[in-house]
């Protein structure tokens, strides 16, 4: 019963990031830009995440650190693929590449440094309720905010003018343009909101899941979280089974090597890029009858005058 | 006023002969802020990026070594970026190759085994690279699953599956526990182009490759092809190419030139199989396919100058206590630079001022 529930919290634990990361990358390719640098905006987040914790003693500062850090990573791939009308995926892998840089520099003199987690939630009788109780009632901030986050992108992009708008900007911008909507401008606030998300995302690691920092410690993390956006067929509801089926494949080859199941670790470490592969492979195989993604996704655009 | 970007009639062929001259200029302008930031001579850290390695033969040599793999990988990813296939798993690539070919020497270890040892590592690794290119390949063109994504996951499998085999059964037993295969044997090692020096055979084999890629795209059909298919995916339909097919053999050959860079980084400076025997070859490739536009020859020289760059940040980390690091931003920001002014010869900036009765539509 125990080990079911620490299994359970520790899924959550590890699909949070992939929600967060997942949900803002969605919100991204909605608008029709393919931001591939999630993985670089994530770990600057996790190393100025961590940074602003552990000057101010803070996680929410840190969250904030984490956010702006991104935020300003996007910012640049904004300029360049929406300003400058750069192939987004080169941008994109650029921005990876000089996060990764960015990362090691700012972090550097963090390692090996400690700070406390974020503290988990505590309602007397509610989280002793065995199994579910501290599933529902004693996690963190962050994995009841990444649950708001995607009701939030949910009620924004099919509920409001707003998010219509932004559909429209990725479905077709041609004709979004023609109809006097600011597509670079839009384009740039959901860009933007991608890059907060993987900041936050990023800084949830060393907030919250370890608490430390160390280079490279998003191990991937970026581009599974761009992978369950394709898997989600970019929609909210999906992308949540997807973040937390996730969760739960990187959880159990951990748990299968704790268990000695006699495979060597590197295989069952392997395990979620492959489950990615093959996901991606079954997914867009079954998709036969047209493309779900935004019709405009990736795509560049100058607008005439 | 605006500023806005407007298509150019043609495109602009002095903005694309000196983009990467700017680009370089850009960065070193950057760079000598983020050295003054961290609180380094900016100076002193550029000359040391960017001279130093430049002044004696040790150094000379150490850059031809890191420039061979450089070349060769960012050869292949050039193909694959012509013809619109974005394969960034070459890391992935290098490393099977690498894996493929170790396992000819550490299996001939202590055997006479002749001199077929060394040829039938390098066919080994490249037939395991192209291989390994092949899944994302046909995963695309099969299934229509993302090449960028499955290529770029495979680099995590071949980084486990490299860590399992040098701490598992091809641990060297006389090696004290390290993750590492044992020295490999003279017959299974690149031999050296000078005597005591660091020069070895695989810059030839790397010239070559760019002679060979510059023949195919300059003067073959196939090269023809992969550029059309690229550039004018409609006009490549309407002339019956196939580029699905393209995908593939872009695909293989850039995954067989990784695995080649791969067993000879291997057998050639690193003499074993260990983890780690890529300081992120594979992605400062893309860098390198970038900033040479996507040319041979252009890639022989941006893969010279990221070589550079390799060895120049080891000698500033060592004289100036400039953390490695400093080298991957410097990477990343440079190929920013070279993204960004590839832009302009394309486009152009123009001022424009917002009319108040325009914009109401009542001119």
């Amino acid at each position: 019963m125990e080990l079911i529930e620490a299994i359970i919290l520790a899924v959550l634990a590890a699909s949070t990031p992939l929600l967060i990361a997942a949900t803002g990358e969605l919100v991204t390719e909605r608008s029709g830009v393919l931001n591939l640098g999630v993985e670089g905006m994530m770990i600057v987040g996790a190393a100025c995440g961590f940074a602003g914790a552990w000057l101010t003693g803070s996680i929410l500062v840190g969250a904030f650190f984490g956010i702006v850090a991104g935020t300003l990573m996007s910012l640049v791939f904004a300029l360049m693929a929406l300003g400058l009308a750069v192939n987004q995926v080169a941008t994109g892998l650029a921005l990876t590449i000089l996060g990764i840089g960015l990362s090691g520099l700012i972090g550097a003199g963090f390692v090996g440094e400690r700070i406390t987690p974020a503290v988990h939630l505590y309602i007397p009788g509610l989280t002793d309720i065995p199994l579910i109780g501290r599933v529902l009632f004693g996690e963190d901030g962050f994995v009841y905010f990444s649950v708001a986050l995607i009701v939030g992108v949910w009620w924004f992009l099919y509920r409001t003018r707003a998010g219509l708008i932004l559909r429209a900007c990725g479905d077709n911008h041609v004709s979004a343009h023609a109809l006097g909507y600011p597509v670079l401008r839009i384009r740039t606030f959901a860009v933007m909101f991608g890059g907060a998300c993987a900041g936050l995302a990023g800084a949830y690691l060393p907030l919250a899941y370890t608490p430390f920092f160390i280079p490279g410690m998003t191990a991937g993390r970026g581009w599974i979280a761009l992978a369950l956006v394709v898997f989600a067929s970019w929609r909210p509801g999906r992308l949540v089974i997807g973040a937390y089926l996730f969760g739960a494949v990187t959880i159990l080859q951990l748990h299968a090597q704790g268990w000695g199941v006699g495979i060597p670790s590197q295989f069952m470490s392997a395990l979620p890029y492959l489950a990615t592969v093959i996901v991606l492979v079954l997914l867009s195989r079954a998709r036969t009858g047209g493309s779900t993604a935004p019709a405009a996704l990736g795509t560049v655009f100058v607008p005439d005058r | 006023m605006q500023l806005v970007l407007e298509k150019r009639a043609e495109r602009s062929n002095t903005i694309a002969l000196v983009s990467p001259l700017i680009a370089i200029g850009l960065t070193i302008v950057t760079m000598t802020i983020l050295f003054a930031i961290l609180g380094k001579n900016p100076l002193l850290a550029l000359h040391a990026y960017f001279v130093a390695p430049l002044t004696d033969g040790y150094s000379l040599q150490e850059i031809a070594v890191k420039a061979t793999p450089l070349v060769m990988i960012a050869i292949g990813l050039s193909l694959c970026y012509l013809a619109n296939a974005w394969n960034i798993g070459a890391e992935g690539q290098f490393l099977i190759g690498a894996v493929a070919g170790s396992w000819v020497a550490v299996k001939t270890q202590g055997t006479d085994a002749g001199a077929w040892v060394l040829p039938a590592m390098l066919v080994l690794a490249a037939a395991a690279g192209a291989l390994y290119a092949l899944i994302p390949a046909i995963c695309k063109v099969k299934f229509g699953a993302s090449e960028i994504l499955t290529s770029l996951m495979l680099v995590y499998v071949a980084d486990l599956f490299l860590d399992y085999l040098v701490r598992g059964p091809w641990r060297d037993p006389h090696g004290f526990n390290f993750p590492t295969t044992a020295e490999f044997d003279p017959v299974a090692t690149v031999p050296l182009l000078i005597e005591g020096g660091r020069l070895h055979l695989g810059s030839i084999i790397a010239l070559l490759v760019v002679a060979v890629a510059a023949i195919l795209l300059g003067r073959t059909i196939k090269g023809f092809e992969i550029r059309v298919v690229g550039a004018a995916p409609r006009a490549a339909r309407f002339g019956g190419f196939n580029a699905n097919q393209l995908i593939i053999l872009t695909f293989a050959v850039s995954g067989a030139l990784a695995g080649l860079a791969g067993i000879i980084e291997v057998a050639g400076p690193v003499g074993h199989l260990q983890p780690g025997i890529s300081p992120g070859y594979g992605f400062t490739a893309i860098i390198v396919a970038f900033l040479g536009r996507l040319n041979p020859l252009g890639i022989l020289i941006a893969g010279l100058f990221l070589a550079l760059t390799f060895i120049g940040g080891e000698q500033a980390q060592i004289a100036m206590k400039i953390p490695l690091d400093v080298t991957k931003v410097f990477q990343g920001i440079l190929l920013f630079y070279v993204l960004a002014c590839d832009s302009l010869i394309l486009y152009r900036f123009k001022v424009v001022f917002p009319n108040r009765q325009v914009a109401r539509g009542t001119h």
